[in-house]
C-alpha cells in the first residue's frame, strides 16, 4: 500500500449531548476508503449515517478516533483548515439541494471556484457552464435557481458538488427527494464522473436498488459497520 | 468581484421589500441628521454673522484707571472716606496712532480702525434723541463694518461738515439726505452738519443710535481733539477673536474685549442648542443601527441553509463575516445618499417656507460639503457597526444543524 487511503478513520465514535440525555450515536467506525471507489452507506433510520457522513467530511468533529484524507489528520486541523480541506478535496450533495435562490443555476455552480479563488470572476464561468453541460442543464445556465424543478435542482446541486474536481464527494440521500426517473438521472451522472475522473463516492442511501449498482456496500446498525461487501457489479 | 461583495449585493436584491424598507428608514435617520445639521450650522452662522454686523471683533480702549488710596504719611490726620469711582471721561488711547501700527501688525489681525466715541445729542427743530457719536476714518472704519454694503440713501464718505445716519434715527429726527441736523456733545455748543447717507445695519438699537461724523469733526464735538477714545480691530478667524484681545492687551497694556467676551451668553446659547441637537442625532442615530442591525438579524436566519451549504463548500468564517457586514455597508452607504439629498431638499424647502418679513429665511441653512461627507462616514459605519453582530451569529452557525433534512 503506497498511497495513502483517500478517506481513513479509526475508531470514530460520536456522542451528543451530556449525562443522562446522553446519546452515542457512533460506537466505533473503522473504514478505509481508496482513490476512486463508489461505496453505498446503508442502514436502518437513526443508524447514524448522516452523522457518520459529517464526521468523514469535516463538518463534525468526532468524540474520539481519527479521520484523514489522503494521510492528513483532521483532528490536528483549525477550524479554517478544515474549511480549506472541504473547499479543496471535497464535494457534498445534499437530500434538498440547497441552491443560493438569488442566484442563478451557472452562478450557484460557479461558488465553489470563486471559493477558491476569492474572487467570483467571470472567467471562471467556462468551467461552470462545462459542469452544468455534464447535468444536462447548460441550457438553463442563466434561469434563476428558484425557478428550476426540483430534479434540475438536484443537478444543478450535482453539477455544483463536482464543479471543482474534488477527490472525494459525499452524498447523503441525493436522490431521496426525487423520482424514479430524476433519480437515476443523478445516480448514472455520479457513475459517469467515477468513470472520467476516477472520482472516489461514498453515498447514503435507502434505495436497495441503487446501493446494488455501488461497487461496495457498507452497512451501518446502531452505530457500528455490521457488513462491508462488494455487489458483484463492483467485484466484476 | 470578491465573492463577499457578491454574495451580499444578491442577497440583499434578493430581499428588495426588507432591504427596501430599511434602506427608507436609514435614509430618513440620516435625512435627520443632515437637515438638523443645516439648521444648526446656518442658525449658528447667521446669529454671529448678525451680532458682528454692528459690533467689532476686538474693540481696544485705554486702560480703565483705578483710583489709587494716597499712603498717609506719619503724623497726617487721616480721613476716610468712600472711594467713589469718578464719572467716565473720554480719554484718549495715549499715542493712538502707534498702538494703530503695532495692533495692525500682530497676526491674526485684517484691520484696525480709530474713532471717537461719545455720547451726543441729535436736534432737529425741537426734536431732540440722545445718540452715539462715532467719529470714524470712513476707509478704515468700512473695513470693520460694512456701512457701504447696507446704505439706504447718499453715500458713506463724511466730510468735515457731513454726517451719516442710521434710517431710523433719521425717521425720528425726519430727515432725509441733503437736510441738516445739529449735533451737540460735551456742554459745548451745537454743530450743524449735512446729512450725506443713512444706513440700515440690520440693528434696531444701531439704527436708532448711530451717528457717522468725520474724526476731526468727532474730536471737536467730543472735545478731545487729536485723540482716539477707541480702536475696532477685525480679525480674519472670528473664533479666535478671544485670543487676540487678550494678546492685544498683553502688548499694548489697552483694555481689549472681544465679540466673544461681550456675547457670552449667544454663544452659551448656540453651544447648548448644538449639544441638544448632536443628542437628538445620537438617538436617531441608535435607532437606524437597530432597524439594521434586526434586519440582517432576520436574514441571518432566513439565509440559514444557504449559510451552512456556503460553509460545507468551504467558505472559511471570515468570508461569511464579510458578506453580512458587507449589507450593512451597503444599506448604509445607500441611505446615506438618498439620507442626505432627502435632508438637504428638506432643509432647503423649510428655510424657503419660514421668510422674515424682509423675504429673508427665519431659519437660514448652511449646508457644506462636510455635511455630506460626514453623513457618508457615519452611515457607512453604522452599517457596518450593525452588522457586526448578525455577520459573527452567521459565522458562528453549524452547518451541520444549517443542512439537516428536515
Ligand atoms: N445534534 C444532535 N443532538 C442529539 N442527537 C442527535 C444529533 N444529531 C443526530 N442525533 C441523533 O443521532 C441519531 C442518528 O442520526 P442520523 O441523522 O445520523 O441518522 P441516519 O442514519 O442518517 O438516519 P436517517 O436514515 O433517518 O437519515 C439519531 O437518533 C439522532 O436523533
Ligand atoms: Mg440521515
Amino acid at each position: 500500500m503506497s498511497e495513502p487511503a483517500v478517506l481513513e478513520v479509526e475508531g470514530v465514535t460520536k456522542r451528543f449531548g451530556a449525562g443522562a440525555s446522553e446519546a452515542q450515536v457512533l460506537r466505533g467506525v473503522d473504514l478505509r476508503v481508496e482513490a476512486g471507489e463508489f461505496v453505498a452507506l446503508v442502514g436502518p433510520s437513526g443508524s447514524g449515517k448522516s452523522t457518520l457522513l459529517h464526521v468523514l467530511g469535516l463538518l463534525q468533529t468526532p468524540s474520539e478516533g481519527t479521520v484523514r484524507l489522503s494521510g492528513l489528520d483532521a483532528g490536528a486541523l483549525d477550524d479554517a483548515g478544515r474549511a480549506r480541506l472541504r473547499r479543496e478535496r471535497l464535494g457534498f450533495v445534499f437530500q434538498f439541494h440547497h441552491l443560493i435562490p438569488s442566484l442563478t443555476a451557472e452562478e450557484n455552480v460557479r461558488i465553489p471556484l470563486a471559493l477558491a479563488s476569492g474572487s467570483m470572476r467571470a472567467t471562471l464561468r467556462p468551467r461552470a457552464l462545462e459542469s452544468l453541460r455534464a447535468v444536462g442543464l447548460e441550457a438553463k445556465a442563466d434561469a434563476s435557481a428558484r425557478t428550476l424543478s426540483g430534479g434540475e435542482q438536484q443537478r444543478v446541486a450535482v453539477a455544483r458538488a463536482l464543479v471543482a474536481q474534488p477527490g472525494l464527494v459525499f452524498a447523503d440521500e441525493p436522490t431521496g427527494n426525487l423520482d424514479t426517473e430524476n433519480a437515476d438521472q443523478v445516480f448514472r451522472l455520479f457513475r459517469r464522473m467515477h468513470a472520467e475522473r476516477n472520482t472516489a463516492f461514498v453515498i447514503v442511501t435507502h434505495d436497495v436498488a441503487l446501493a446494488a449498482r455501488c461497487d461496495r456496500v457498507v452497512t451501518l446498525v446502531d452505530g457500528r459497520v455490521t457488513s462491508d461487501l462488494r455487489t458483484p457489479s463492483g467485484a466484476a | 468581484m470578491p465573492i463577499e461583495i457578491f454574495l451580499a449585493w444578491r442577497f440583499l436584491r434578493d430581499g428588495r421589500l426588507q432591504t427596501g424598507l430599511i434602506v427608507v428608514g436609514a435614509s430618513v435617520g440620516i435625512a435627520v441628521m443632515v437637515f438638523l445639521s443645516a439648521l444648526m450650522a446656518g442658525l449658528s452662522t447667521s446669529l454671529v454673522r448678525q451680532t458682528l454686523g454692528t459690533q467689532a471683533h476686538v474693540v481696544v480702549r485705554p486702560a480703565e484707571q483705578v483710583a489709587r488710596a494716597l499712603r498717609p504719611r506719619p503724623g497726617d490726620t487721616l480721613v476716610v472716606a468712600a472711594v467713589e469711582r469718578a464719572p467716565r471721561r473720554l480719554r484718549s488711547i495715549v499715542d493712538w496712532p502707534a498702538r494703530q501700527l503695532e495692533v495692525a501688525s500682530m497676526p491674526g489681525v485684517t484691520a484696525v480702525a480709530p474713532s471717537v466715541v461719545g455720547a451726543a445729542f441729535a436736534l432737529r427743530g425741537t426734536t431732540r434723541r440722545s445718540v452715539t457719536l462715532l467719529g470714524v476714518d470712513a476707509r478704515s472704519f468700512g473695513r470693520i463694518y460694512a456701512v457701504e454694503a447696507h446704505l439706504r440713501s447718499g453715500r458713506f464718505g463724511v466730510s468735515a461738515t457731513g454726517a451719516v445716519l442710521g434710517v431710523a434715527l433719521a425717521a425720528d429726527l425726519g430727515v432725509r439726505v441733503g437736510d441738516r441736523i445739529r449735533l451737540q456733545a460735551a456742554q459745548r455748543e451745537p454743530e450743524t452738519l449735512r446729512v450725506e447717507g443713512l444706513f440700515d445695519l440690520g440693528n434696531r438699537d444701531v439704527n436708532e443710535r448711530w451717528v457717522l461724523v468725520a474724526m476731526r469733526t468727532g474730536q471737536t464735538l467730543l472735545d478731545l481733539v487729536g485723540g482716539a477714545s477707541r480702536l475696532d480691530v477685525a480679525v480674519s478667524e472670528v473664533f479666535e477673536a478671544e485670543r487676540t484681545a487678550r494678546r492685544i492687551a498683553d502688548r499694548t497694556g489697552l483694555d481689549a474685549e472681544s465679540w466673544m467676551a461681550r456675547n457670552g451668553q449667544l454663544l452659551v446659547a448656540l453651544s447648548s442648542q448644538s449639544a441638544s441637537s448632536m443628542l437628538i442625532q445620537f438617538f436617531v442615530i441608535v435607532a437606524v443601527a437597530l432597524g439594521i442591525a434586526s434586519v440582517l438579524a432576520v436574514s441571518v436566519v432566513q439565509r440559514g441553509r444557504q449559510i451552512g451549504i456556503l460553509r460545507a463548500m468551504g467558505a472559511p468564517r471570515g468570508r461569511v463575516v464579510g458578506v453580512f457586514l458587507l449589507q450593512g455597508v451597503i444599506v448604509g452607504l445607500a441611505s446615506s445618499v438618498t439620507g442626505s439629498l432627502l435632508g438637504a431638499g428638506l432643509a432647503l424647502a423649510f428655510s424657503r417656507q419660514v421668510e422674515n418679513p424682509d423675504g429673508s429665511p427665519t431659519f437660514p441653512v448652511e449646508l457644506g460639503p462636510w455635511l455630506f461627507v460626514r453623513a457618508v462616514t457615519v452611515a457607512t459605519a453604522v452599517g457596518w457597526t450593525a452588522a457586526v453582530a448578525p455577520a459573527r451569529r452567521a459565522a458562528r452557525l453549524d452547518p451541520v444543524e444549517a443542512i439537516r433534512n428536515e
